[in-house]
């Protein structure tokens, strides 16, 4: 019974949304924006189990003096922090216990907590958004080791397209006569992009369809159900 | 003559009616949908030299809409409410006539009982869930399916046992998205079977998640795979664990466990986006045996550069049946196999067709059946 409920209900769920996307009628219309909004009633609730999750790791880890326990301390003082200076002061517009914060505000320049997420936590994610451009450069070098057939084919097309979306590419292969123009490396660049680059895409992307369409039916008829925690 | 003269008289009003357009301003409902659009048409007089729609709000008073391009003769107000009486009223100004024209036109909104522009999905979705459903059946009836080896999902055993021989955890992330996605759920899935073998063979199973619906999920699917493989005492609830809704917060989250606890093997198998390959390069620094897997066709080449095997697009999901070699399972996947066949063969027919100057294969698949 415990395993036949969520199923009967994920079968209902997967069949209306099915049917709701071909029936413009309501109540079909609005059923995938109804069910949207109950997901996220539900994912509301469910954030408490999150939050508690992360004090009691943290704790663990804190009152076991485990090795780095000082990131943890870190971890709680600072989710403690967001949560009482939003608590006092609220975030954006909307006024926290203390009201608005107007007196912090001019001296902050804004609320408490605004200021904190702008000036830690957005500059903190850009940072580790930046490393991005260190790591595309060791595994682009990595990739473009020329051992294969395909390695060497690799290797070519990413040296047509860097230097075909370079002005360096263009001055290289501007003196080639308008009639032969598709050897210039722009074009060839722009070429690789739009015809194998797209299919190769595209190739990906319906086969990956038809494996939701399989994986949803699986779940929806109840066939594949380990998302559930097992079989019985 | 005089008969000459009226019959030529005659003529030269019938060339005038002919050679004069009858303006008109119509107003229609969007025929297959839920009742939020209307089509407006026009035809004006070659001399009209600007023009600009105006629509009735809820008191009666006409506010402007929309100013067409010269050569425009169409438009589709949307977002409308169904059921709903709209009035529309057409100005066209000329500067050669001294009056300008003004042209009224309403329509009702009505809510219909089919989109006529999916009827090529939807008899796409009959056929492929039938040839799923029918390769279930036979599957269920005893008959057995030939499925390539996957080396990624191969490679499981060896990456725990591995991780069993130097005493490391495993660290499993399924993707960055909510549940809701199909790809989390095939994640889960994967990490089922994973933990039933790391149950097996002992192994602790790190899994950071970064949304509390997925972490329950996570910990229900991890605790009833130790408790299949009878080792319900080694489950630890806290290796499952939250770390942060925010994207990159996550990301630094599970390079700091990869940078301390060095697992000797990671999985990284569900949706990911701009994070893939800041964690699967800082998995290759720690030298463990990487295993990824995404449907998102962008990030492939990140992980392809920087993990030893990589679940493409469709094995993701092809992964939990694979693995569990559940004769019903391994059915459905020969129901994606002619789902290809099918397209195959519709691209094949559908490029001939273009190069005879055919359209309407096309034209029907991408929805222009209404």
């Amino acid at each position: 019974m415990k395993r036949n409920i969520p199923l009967i209900l994920a079968f209902l769920a997967g069949l209306l949304m099915i049917v709701s996307e071909f029936i413009p009628h309501r109540p079909f219309s609005n059923m995938v924006e109804t069910l949207e909004e109950w997901f996220m009633i539900i994912a509301g609730f469910s954030i408490v189990l999150g939050l508690a999750s992360l004090l009691q790791m943290n704790y663990q880890k804190i009152s076991t003096k485990a090795e780095n326990w000082g990131y943890h301390l870190a971890c709680v003082i600072a989710f403690a922090v967001m949560v009482i200076i939003g608590a006092l002061w609220g975030m954006e517009d909307q006024p926290g216990l203390l009201g608005q914060g107007e007196k912090i505000i001019s001296w902050l320049g804004k609320k408490p907590f605004d200021y904190t997420y702008d000036n830690a936590l957005v500059p903190l994610s850009a940072t580790m958004f930046s490393l991005l451009a260190f790591f595309i450069a060791s595994a682009a070098y990595r990739a473009f080791i020329i051992r294969t057939f395909e390695s060497n084919l690799l290797m070519i097309s990413a040296v047509i397209v860097i230097l075909g979306r370079t002005g360096f590419g263009t001055m290289l292969t501007s003196w080639i006569p308008e009639n032969y123009r598709f050897w210039q490396l722009p074009v060839l660049a722009d070429f690789i992009m739009q015809y194998p680059n797209t299919a190769a895409q595209r190739a990906i992307l319906i086969s990956a369809s038809l494996g939701i369409i399989g994986s949803s039916l699986r779940i929806i008829l109840g066939i594949e159900r380990s998302y559930l925690g097992g079989d019985k | 003559m005089k008969r000459i003269i009226t019959i030529l008289f005659i003529l030269s009003s019938f060339t005038w009616l002919i050679a004069y357009e009858t303006p008109f301003f119509r107003a229609k409902d969007r025929p297959y949908d839920k009742g939020d659009a209307i089509i407006l048409e026009w035809k004006l007089p070659a001399a009209i030299d600007s023009v600009q729609i105006l629509k009735a709000d809820s008191l009666g008073v006409y506010q402007p809409l929309f100013i067409p391009t010269e050569g425009e003769t169409s438009f589709v107000d949307q977002d409308l409410s169904y059921d709903t009486d709209y009035q529309y009223r057409l100005l066209a100004f000329s500067s050669t006539d001294a009056d300008s024209l003004q042209l009224s036109a309403y329509a009702v909104t009505k809510q219909n009982w089919f989109y006529l522009d999916k009827l090529a999905y939807l008899l796409m979705l009959i056929i492929l869930s039938a040839a799923i459903i029918y390769y279930i059946l036979a599957a269920k009836r005893g008959k057995e399916f030939f499925i390539r080896r996957i080396s990624g999902l191969d490679s499981m055993e060896e990456a725990i046992g591995r991780a069993t021989e130097k005493g490391k955890p495993i660290l499993f992330v399924p993707g960055v998205s909510e549940l809701g996605d199909i790809q989390t759920l095939s994640s889960l899935s994967i990490l089922s079977q994973l933990a039933y073998r790391a149950a097996e063979y002992n192994t602790e199973i790190i899994v950071p998640c970064r949304f509390s619906m997925v972490l329950s999920a996570a910990r229900e699917v991890v605790k009833e795979a130790y408790l299949k493989a009878g080792r319900s005492d080694a489950f630890r609830e806290e290796s499952i664990f939250y770390l942060t809704d925010d994207q990159f917060g996550f990301v630094a989250g599970i390079d700091g466990i990869i940078v301390r606890e060095e697992p000797a093997a990671n999985f990284f198998l569900g949706s990911f986006y701009a994070e893939s390959l800041i964690l699967a390069e800082t998995g290759l620094s720690t030298g463990a045996i990487q295993t990824a897997g995404t449907a998102n066709a962008h990030q492939l080449p990140f992980f392809v550069v920087s993990c030893d095997y990589t679940l493409i697009g469709e094995e993701l999901f092809a992964a939990s049946a694979y693995l569990s070699r559940d004769a019903q399972q391994v059915g459905s996947l020969k129901g994606h196999d002619f789902g290809k066949l099918l397209v195959i063969v519709l691209i094949l027919v559908g490029v001939a067709l273009e190069i005879a100057g055919i359209s309407w294969l096309k034209s029907f698949l991408m929805g222009a059946g209404a």
